[in-house]
């Protein structure tokens, strides 16, 4: 089975998001509150490094698993689908003090009511996409 | 074995997180979790509901795999990884949240003020999880990802979409944190 695969760096992902506490409420209310460099030093420098990463995709250095160029999708353009979807993520991110990879985390630590802001997510989802062709871009 | 007893610093995490996406794209996909939002709907039969989920499911298996892996990986720092629940908050934000209530402020890893469980019984406390929940869902399927996706993929690969969206994150957070949440609390 080789999604295993994708289990295992799962797991990976949610051990780094709990021992420097990205899973914690309080964390993301302190980055917003620009009182702590913490959460600007992980995503500041998760971003660089990708940067040097995405560069040795770009040029051919690091292939993927088959020797094939890694690629990476484009992410759908419109002034008004980023800044007001993000706006309203940014207003659940800041409240839940969780975006989706920390929710996920937080099952893991056994957290029940995490599951009201996931199935709060899902219809959310649901919701988009059934507006989906409506909303303008 | 302090990598085991202590929290890991910003300069630890980061350059892990990179490597996470490194592995996803050695193994051919993508970086990102909320697409997985989607993919509860379409196996939840959202197909019937509007055409947007009629895709077929199966070919997202490996993200439900990522998906649980996170929770495992959750599982197990909880479990084994982390000692200690305190989080070392500024002690500035620590006595703003107690003026706004919250007591105990970083004493653990969430505000039970939030999270615990007699919230789910409480109008005001349900309403504050299903919204915020609501609000991270709609809104990152509307602006094409979250975190992952977005400010890490999507600034990493220098697209103007990702750094709008990161700027979105940022005027959402900023006005959910400094005025809405004084107001609620």
């Amino acid at each position: 089975m080789k999604n295993i695969r994708f289990l295992v760096i799962g797991s990976l992902f949610g051990i780094i998001l709990s021992k420097s506490e990205v899973v914690s409420w309080y964390r993301i209310y302190e980055m917003f509150k620009f009182q702590s460099f913490h959460m600007f030093g992980i995503i500041g420098s998760a971003v660089l490094i990708s940067m040097v990463f995405m560069q040795l995709f770009e040029k051919g250095k690091i292939k993927n698993h088959k020797g094939e160029k890694i690629t990476t999708k484009e992410k759908k353009k419109g002034l008004i689908r980023t800044l007001v979807g993000g706006t309203i993520f940014g207003l659940g991110w800041a409240l839940a003090g969780a975006c989706p990879g920390p929710m996920f985390v937080l099952v893991g630590h056994g957290i029940t009511t995490i599951l009201i802001v996931i199935l709060g997510a899902t219809i959310g989802a649901f919701v988009y996409g059934l507006l989906s062709d409506k909303l303008p871009n | 074995m302090e990598f085991i007893s202590q929290p890991w610093p910003w300069y630890v995490a980061g350059p892990m997180i990179a490597i996470v996406l490194l592995l996803m794209n050695y193994f051919g996909r993508g970086f990102g979790v909320s697409t997985n939002l989607e993919t509860f709907c379409t196996i939840g039969g959202a197909g019937k509901a509007s055409d947007y989920f009629k895709k077929d499911w199966k070919e997202q298996k490996w993200s439900l795999f990522f998906v649980a892996g996170i929770i495992l990986g959750g599982y197990l720092s909880s479990h084994y990884l982390m000692p200690t629940e305190n989080i070392a908050i500024n002690p500035e934000t620590a006595s703003e949240l107690a003026e706004l209530g919250f007591a105990n402020a970083g004493q653990s890893y969430l505000p039970a003020e939030i999270f615990s469980t007699e919230n789910i019984f409480s109008m005001k406390g349900f309403a504050i999880l299903i919204g915020a929940g609501f609000m991270i869902g709609f809104g990152a399927r509307y602006a094409g990802g979250c975190t992952s996706g977005h400010a890490i993929t999507g600034l990493s690969s220098l697209q103007i979409s990702s750094l709008l969206a990161v700027i979105g994150f940022f005027i959402g957070g900023l006005l959910m944190t400094w005025f809405l949440i004084p107001l609620i609390y």
